[in-house]
């Protein structure tokens, strides 16, 4: 068993990263997971989070915005909406992605007014955000 | 026959238009290097993007409930064209090919009795369609302002075409663009987006692995087939980008050598022309001083 694999992220205006790790934490739609070598092939959607890589070159972790990830035996990669390191990421940034899920928010809730569906969603995202903001130690407000 | 002095003018005025043309033809090879390098950036993602879609695309395809922007409407009466071009001219023929190919499609189109509308994004494909097709424009996206195109801005223009397909205007739209060969080639392109048109065949052929989903097939298509239509627009609007430098650059190279041609032919004329007064001159004195 090898005890690395490939990991990609991309994002759709370029290539983050392409490096060997040896295990990835995704913050997938349902919760994170992490995936290691020889992780059985899934699919999954990715909610606002952080990225965890970490392997043979160290550690490294990215804030994304959603979008997807596919995980295989030898390779991962995350197809993010939007994807910054860690490092880069300011508290300026922070607050615009903030307000735009909250404009969002409201637009939904005009939008869809007897259907929780949608609001749910946006609402979820707000939230997913704000609880990726406390970890990174950014306020949301 | 000109007189020494006009022609003394147009060689002046020829030479400053070659300025122009040098200058833009520059300014045009830095855009496109930044271009094609965005465009390159861009790749690895759509690449990607489609494998995950055929992935997906073949696992639920078949079934009743497959999503609408995948299987479609059921109908195809109703197309929207997205015709994007570039917001300037002087570039060759690059704005021109795309109208021209968008106004093929929707003459046939129209032939076979569907109803046409179209969507332009860039202001000279609206110009250009305007006289024959103004009564069928929808919308327009105005990119004059964006300097470099992001996937916001794209992500905007598929905005407006899905808020359209979901409020049922249309059946099946198709997006026109110019596919960056290289610097001399662009070839203008027609693509559908909706409903996706994903090439199940080979993967049909050959089951991949078994995938988990997570939620499930249908959550995850749902929100990948809007995503696909913002990536397929926005590589499209980068291969237009940098399509539209190398058109430009290569018409200002073109302008740049044939104002070099025309300033030669000029000043051949302006010398000769030189020559004949000074003959003529002399000719007068020296006939002058025979009289005497």
């Amino acid at each position: 068993m090898a005890d690395t694999m490939q990991f990609d992220l991309v994002s759709p205006e370029r290539l983050l990263t392409s490096v060997q790790a040896g295990a990835v934490q995704l913050p997938g739609a349902d919760g994170n997971l992490t995936a290691m070598p020889d992780h059985a092939p899934l699919i999954t959607t990715l909610r606002p989070g952080l990225v965890r890589a970490s392997g043979p070159e160290g550690e490294a972790e990215y804030v994304v915005t959603g979008g997807f990830a596919e995980v295989s035996s030898e390779s991962v990669s995350v197809l993010a909406e939007r994807a910054v390191p860690r490092e880069e990421m300011t508290q300026e940034e922070f607050s615009t992605m903030i307000s735009e899920a909250q404009k969002k928010l409201e637009k939904t809730k005009e939008v869809f007014v007897n259907e929780p569906g949608p609001v749910d969603d946006a609402a979820k995202l707000l939230s997913d955000l704000v609880a990726m903001g406390d970890e990174m130690g950014l306020s949301a407000y | 026959m000109p007189s020494l002095k006009d022609l003394k003018n147009r060689i002046e005025s020829v030479k400053s238009t070659r300025k122009i043309t040098k200058a833009m033809q520059m300014v045009a090879a830095a855009k496109l290097r930044r271009a094609e390098e965005a465009a390159e950036m861009a790749r690895p993602y759509s690449e990607r993007f489609d494998a995950l879609m055929r992935k997906l695309a073949a696992s639920v395809g078949d079934s009743e409930n497959a999503p609408r922007l995948l299987a479609g409407t059921g109908s195809d009466q109703v197309h929207l064209l997205v015709v994007m071009t570039a917001e300037r001219g002087l570039c060759g023929g690059f704005n021109a090919n795309i109208a021209k190919l968008a106004r093929a499609e929707a003459e046939k189109l129209k032939a076979e009795g569907k109803t046409v509308k179209i969507i332009t994004v860039g202001k000279k494909g609206r110009d250009a369609l305007k006289r024959d097709f103004g009564d069928l424009f929808i919308d327009h996206v105005d990119f004059s302002e964006v300097k470099n195109v992001g996937y916001d801005d794209a992500q905007a223009v598929a905005q407006g075409v899905l808020d359209r397909f979901d409020a049922g205007e249309f059946d099946v739209a198709k997006i026109f663009f110019s596919r960056f060969e290289n610097v001399v080639t662009q070839v203008p392109t027609m693509q559908q987006i909706i409903p996706a048109d994903v090439d199940t065949s080979e993967e049909a052929a050959a089951p991949g692995a078994f995938y988990e989903f997570e939620p499930d097939e249908e959550t995850i298509l749902a929100e990948l087939l809007p995503r696909g239509v913002a990536t397929a627009i926005f590589s499209a609007l980068l291969e237009n980008g940098a399509s539209e430098q190398g058109a430009r650059m290569s018409a200002m190279d073109n302008a740049t050598r044939n104002a070099g041609e025309m300033i030669d032919k000029l000043t051949i004329e302006y010398n000769r022309t030189r020559q004949a007064v000074i003959t003529n001159e002399l000719i007068e004195i020296i006939s002058g001083a025979e009289a005497l």
